[in-house]
């Protein structure tokens, strides 16, 4: 078997490629290696995922760049949370603990995809330059800030799909991770309704209602693959607008992450 | 109480409601859309074959066609299962429950009708659920049948990704996806309230991610539930 060799010669080449092949597409490989293959075949898939570890763009690397920066924001906010005495109450310390597991995941795994091109760890300012003064020590502060992170984090996502379309398998990890990113947003969604007592807050994005205006700007669109669908199977719009869930492009994410962001 | 009224007669309202939805839907598809022209353009050549003897295979076609019908019938499962959820609701339903319940009914009506509307003449037809082995009556069985749906509604959606051509349906997957995963969330907190649940480990993996999963295998695992064949072989392909 010549895997070691494939591996030498890229190694040649890219002095990162054996940890880009080894964590970018890992899953993809013990997938394949673990279910359909016989070991006859190893070589073949092997040399599917150096070709798909160099079809890396450079575009999806931007993408996993500016996912990172998101997740490192997260991750440094929950480990904050979960640091402050007396802010998360017992009762609510399952949902927390299990939101931050996740981040601090993702942190590791782009960190480890990226390689040498992973950005480094900003400074962040949780109380968003004073307006959320008491973000560590006001539990409802808290809970409205995981909201509307986890929120923007569903759309930040969202809207780098289209550019991950050459990439099928970033693109892949991408909506894995999307997907539990808006599995914690109905949670923190659901606690901020209680805590603010606003029944109308669901875990669903009703119209753009959200804790943080200017995170759900957008969200009540109602024209859906170039249709308006208002009224569509007689449906209020509440309902048309919460079915489908709405992105946001890079610009507009970075600017409402930029106060989080000391540099 | 006035909204019961409204559950009981929300059926028969939805499909006059939707005929006359459609039809507005559609002229104007027809006209000015970029879906629609999109639609036509791509629009491939595959017909829902109807196999001599098997008058209920159901093929849901090719390319970028085949995944929006797979989409498509999922949802007429997911659709359908809540309706009857509302229309017979277990013992004990909260009214938390039946808030969340019939929201999340409604978004997947929303969601079936749009693809529905979307393909046009290239939709599948309307499928025949099986739900014979859920028990309606029971708390336990409703919301287990309901977990189950919506995990498999978001591994579906993020194994079908990968397979999209068209970068705007990547992105009309994108939307929906995320809002079955809210459900998801909600309904598995139902089940656990306040646990980790919500996104527990025994769906998302050590890397955080949730489960993409490809067609063929999440036929095979919705099958009992419906009483057509789906083929989807040819599913972005």
């Amino acid at each position: 078997m010549d895997i070691f060799k494939i591996i030498d010669q890229f190694q040649q080449i890219d002095g990162d490629a054996t940890g880009r092949l080894e964590y970018a597409s890992r899953r993809y490989f013990m997938n394949k290696v673990g279910s359909k293959l016989a070991s006859a075949a190893i070589p073949t898939a092997f040399a599917a995922i150096v070709n798909k570890a160099f079809a890396q763009s450079a575009a999806a690397v931007d993408v996993l760049n500016y996912a990172l920066t998101l997740e490192y924001l997260e991750d440094e906010f929950y480990k904050g949370g979960l640091a402050a005495a007396n802010l998360i109450p017992a009762s609510d310390k399952s949902i927390f603990m299990q939101i931050g597991k996740h981040e601090s995941q993702h942190v590791a795994f782009l960190v480890k995809a990226l390689g040498a091109k992973a950005i480094a760890k900003p400074m962040f300012d949780f109380t968003y330059k004073g307006a959320f003064a008491d973000v560590f020590s006001n539990y409802k502060t808290f809970v409205t800030v995981s909201s509307a992170l986890e929120d923007t984090g569903v759309r930040a996502y969202k809207g780098q799909a289209g550019v991950l379309i050459a990439d099928p398998q970033i693109l892949e990890y991408a909506l894995q991770v999307h997907s539990v990113e808006a599995r914690h947003a109905a949670v923190a969604r659901r606690l901020a309704a209680t805590l603010l007592g606003a029944p109308a807050m669901k875990g669903w994005i009703t119209g753009k209602e959200g804790a943080v205006p200017a995170i759900y700007a957008g969200e009540d669109n109602m024209t859906q693959g170039g249709v308006n669908i208002k009224g569509l199977a007689s449906k209020t719009d509440a309902a048309v607008t919460e079915a489908f869930d709405e992105p946001l492009t890079k610009d507009a994410v970075l600017a409402i992450a930029g106060p989080f962001i000391k540099g | 109480m006035h909204t019961n009224k409204k559950y009981s007669s929300d059926k028969a309202e939805d499909e006059r409601a939707s005929h006359v939805n459609r039809r507005l839907f559609l002229s104007s598809a027809g006209l000015t859309t970029a879906l629609g022209t999109i639609l036509i353009v791509t629009g491939c050549t595959k017909e829902d074959h109807q196999i001599p003897g098997m008058g209920d295979a159901v093929d849901l076609g090719s390319g970028d066609i085949g995944v929006l019908n797979y989409a498509y019938a999922l949802e007429q499962l997911e659709a359908a299962f809540y309706a009857k959820v509302i229309d017979s609701p277990f013992s004990g339903m909260t009214d938390m429950e039946k808030t969340i319940l019939t929201d999340i009914r409604d978004h997947e009506i929303v969601h079936r009708e749009f693809f529905k509307a979307a393909l046009a003449d290239k939709a599948i037809k309307g499928l025949t659920p099986n739900f014979d082995g859920i028990d309606f009556g029971s708390r336990t069985a409703v919301l287990g049948a309901a977990k189950l749906f919506e995990d498999t509604g978001v591994a579906a959606y993020n194994g079908a990704g990968k397979l999209i051509k068209d970068p705007n349906y990547l992105l009309l997957a994108g939307k929906i996806v995320s809002v079955e995963a809210r459900h998801a969330a909600v309904i598995r907190d139902l089940i656990n309230p306040k646990s980790a649940d919500f996104a527990g480990d025994d769906i998302i993996d050590l890397n955080g991610m949730d489960k993409a999963v490809a067609p063929a295998d999440i036929l095979a695992a919705v099958k009992g539930y419906v009483k057509d064949t789906i083929t989807g072989a040819n599913v972005g392909k």
